[in-house]
C-alpha cells in the first residue's frame, strides 16, 4: 500500500542532453562594440563618427561580422524609427549636449575627450540593449544601421 | 465585537459546548494579524450556551426578545454597507419580557450548511459568525463570535499534468511540464523546463505563484494580483537540450484553496508564472492556472464521519464513497 502522506518529489523524466549541445558554442552570441571616435570635417561643421562593430552567430543577421561608421544623429534616427515601428520601449540615448555646442567654453565642447568617451560608452550600451531585443531584430532599420554601409533615410520601413 | 455603551446594564456572551475539544485554526484578519478561531466544517452542528449576565443583580432588564443567529456573509470592501448573507439561521431564546437574574440559554444549529471557506482578502471578506442579541427598544445588546470554516476535498479523479511548448519564433523555444494541474495546499510542484532553442542571453529563471482575487461582476470587475512567492529555479545561461528540474513545496506559503465564483460575488485563483530574465532585464513569461484544494488531515475517530460528510459535498458520490471507505480504514488501521 503506497504511503500517500509522503509527497512524490521524484524528478520528471527528461531526455539526456546531447554532448554536442552541452559543449557546443552557444547560439546566443551577440556583441557590439562602439569605439575609435574620429573627428570628421573642419571648423563649425565638424562631427564625430564612431566605429560600430558587430559580431554574432544569430541567424537573423545576414553578416556574422560587420563594421560600419556611425555618428550620433544616426543613433537618433534609429531610436525614432524603432519607437514608431516596433512595440518596444526603446532605452534612452546619452544626452544631446546642446550646451556643449555653444561658444566660449573652457574645454573643447563637443570634442572634449572625456565627453566623447562618455558618449561612446552610452551609445555602446544603447545599441547592445536594442540589438538583443527579439522584436527589434525584426525591424529593417536595425539591420540597415548595423550592417549596411550607409543609412538610406528614404528607405521603406518594414520587417525583416 | 460587542456593543458597550455607558450604562449598559447587562453583558452577553457565547460559549461553545465543545470549546475544550474543538480545534482552532489561524486566520488572517483584515489588518494582517493572525488570530485563532474555532474551526468548523460543512455539515457540522454548532451548539453552545448564551450567557446573559446582569451588571447589577436585582435590577430588572426589560427586553423585546433574546435570540442567537448563525450568519455566513460576504462583505465587499468597496460596498461595506451591503452584506450579502448566504447563510442566515435564527433561534429565539426568549420571548419579549424581562430578566431579573443572570441566565444561560442553550442553543443548537443542527448540521449547518457552510458551503464556502472563510476568506479574508484584499477587497472582499467571507466570514461566519454567531451573533447573540438582547433586543431592546432603544439599543440592542449584542455579541459576535467569529468562527473559521474550511472546505475539504479529496484527491481529484482526473489530475492531468500540464505540458506545453512555448516560445518566440527563432529566439527561444521551451517545453515546460508540471506534474499535476490540481495541487493540495501541502503538495509539491514537480516539473521541468526543457530548452529547445536558446538565442537570447538568459541570466536566470524563476517561478512565481500569483494569486488573483476577482471582485464584482459585469463592467465593474476588479482583479487584484498578488505575487505570493518567487522561487528561483535556474541561475545562469542554459543551452539547447538542457533540462531544469522544478521542485516547489507549497506548504511554506500562505495559500487558500481555489475559489470560483463564490455566491457570484468573488473568485480567488492561483497561477504559476514561469519567468525568464535575460541580460538586459527583459522578462519572458508564461502563466498557467493551477487549482488548489484543501486536503483533510488524518482525522480522529470522532471526527472522521463528519469529515467524510464534508468531503461528500465536493467531489460527487464516487469520491465520497472512497472517502468514507478511507475514513473507515483509518479508524480500524
Amino acid at each position: 500500500m503506497t504511503d500517500s502522506t509522503v509527497a512524490d518529489t521524484r524528478r520528471l523524466n527528461s531526455k539526456p542532453q546531447d554532448l554536442t549541445d552541452a559543449y557546443g558554442p552557444p547560439s546566443n552570441f551577440l556583441e557590439i562594440d562602439v569605439f575609435d571616435p574620429q573627428i570628421v570635417g573642419v571648423g563649425r561643421t565638424r562631427y564625430t563618427t564612431y566605429e560600430v562593430r558587430m559580431r554574432t552567430n544569430l541567424p537573423i543577421f545576414k553578416l556574422k561580422d560587420s563594421c560600419v561608421r556611425r555618428r550620433y544623429s544616426d543613433f537618433e534616427w534609429l531610436k525614432i524609427e524603432l519607437e514608431r515601428d516596433s512595440k518596444i520601449v526603446v532605452p534612452p540615448l546619452p544626452g544631446k549636449a546642446l550646451k556643449r555646442q555653444l561658444p566660449f567654453r573652457g574645454d573643447e565642447g563637443l570634442f572634449d575627450p572625456s565627453f566623447i568617451d562618455e558618449r561612446r560608452s552610452g551609445l555602446e550600451q544603447f545599441i547592445n540593449r536594442i540589438a538583443g531585443h527579439p522584436l527589434a531584430q525584426n525591424e529593417r532599420c536595425l539591420h540597415m544601421f548595423l550592417q549596411d554601409e550607409g543609412i538610406d533615410r528614404n528607405y521603406i520601413p518594414g520587417k525583416v | 465585537m460587542s456593543f458597550f455603551s455607558f450604562g449598559q446594564s447587562a453583558e452577553i456572551d457565547v460559549v461553545l459546548n465543545d470549546a475544550e475539544t474543538r480545534k482552532k485554526a489561524e486566520h488572517k484578519t483584515e489588518d494582517g494579524k493572525k488570530d485563532k478561531y474555532f474551526l468548523f466544517y460543512d455539515g457540522e452542528t454548532v451548539s453552545g450556551k448564551v450567557n446573559v449576565t446582569l451588571k447589577s443583580p436585582g435590577k430588572r432588564l426589560e427586553h423585546q426578545g433574546i435570540k442567537i443567529e448563525f450568519v455566513g456573509q460576504i462583505e465587499l470592501y468597496y460596498d461595506r454597507g451591503n452584506h450579502h448573507e448566504f447563510v442566515s439561521l435564527v433561534k429565539d431564546l426568549a420571548r419579549p419580557g424581562e430578566i431579573t437574574q443572570s441566565q444561560t440559554f442553550d442553543f443548537e444549529f443542527t448540521h449547518v450548511e457552510k458551503p464556502y471557506e472563510s476568506y479574508t482578502g484584499q477587497n472582499v471578506k467571507l466570514r461566519y459568525f454567531l451573533r447573540a442579541t438582547v433586543i431592546r427598544r432603544l439599543n440592542d445588546i449584542s455579541k459576535e463570535m467569529d468562527i473559521v470554516v474550511h472546505t475539504l476535498s479529496t484527491y481529484p479523479e482526473l489530475n492531468s499534468s500540464i505540458k506545453m511548448e512555448v516560445g518566440i519564433e527563432d529566439c527561444l523555444h521551451i517545453e515546460f511540464e508540471y506534474n499535476k494541474s490540481k495541487y493540495h495546499l501541502k503538495d509539491v510542484i514537480v516539473g521541468k523546463i526543457y530548452f529547445l532553442l536558446v538565442r537570447i542571453k538568459i541570466r536566470h529563471m524563476e517561478i512565481d505563484i500569483i494569486k488573483r482575487e476577482t471582485t464584482g461582476t459585469g463592467p465593474s470587475v476588479y482583479h487584484e494580483n498578488d505575487t505570493i512567492a518567487k522561487y528561483e529555479i535556474m541561475d545562469g545561461a542554459p543551452v539547447r537540450g538542457e533540462s531544469i528540474p522544478i521542485r516547489l513545496f507549497l506548504a511554506g506559503y500562505d495559500l487558500t484553496p481555489t475559489m470560483r465564483d463564490i455566491n457570484k460575488k468573488f473568485s480567488v485563483r492561483y497561477y504559476l508564472n514561469l519567468v525568464l530574465i535575460d541580460e538586459e532585464e527583459r522578462r519572458y513569461f508564461k502563466q498557467q492556472e493551477i487549482t488548489l484544494w484543501r486536503k483533510g488531515d488524518v482525522v480522529r475517530k470522532s471526527m472522521s464521519h463528519q469529515a467524510a460528510i464534508a468531503s461528500q459535498r465536493f467531489e460527487g458520490s464516487a469520491a465520497s464513497e472512497s472517502a468514507l471507505e478511507r475514513a473507515a480504514r483509518e479508524e480500524s488501521g
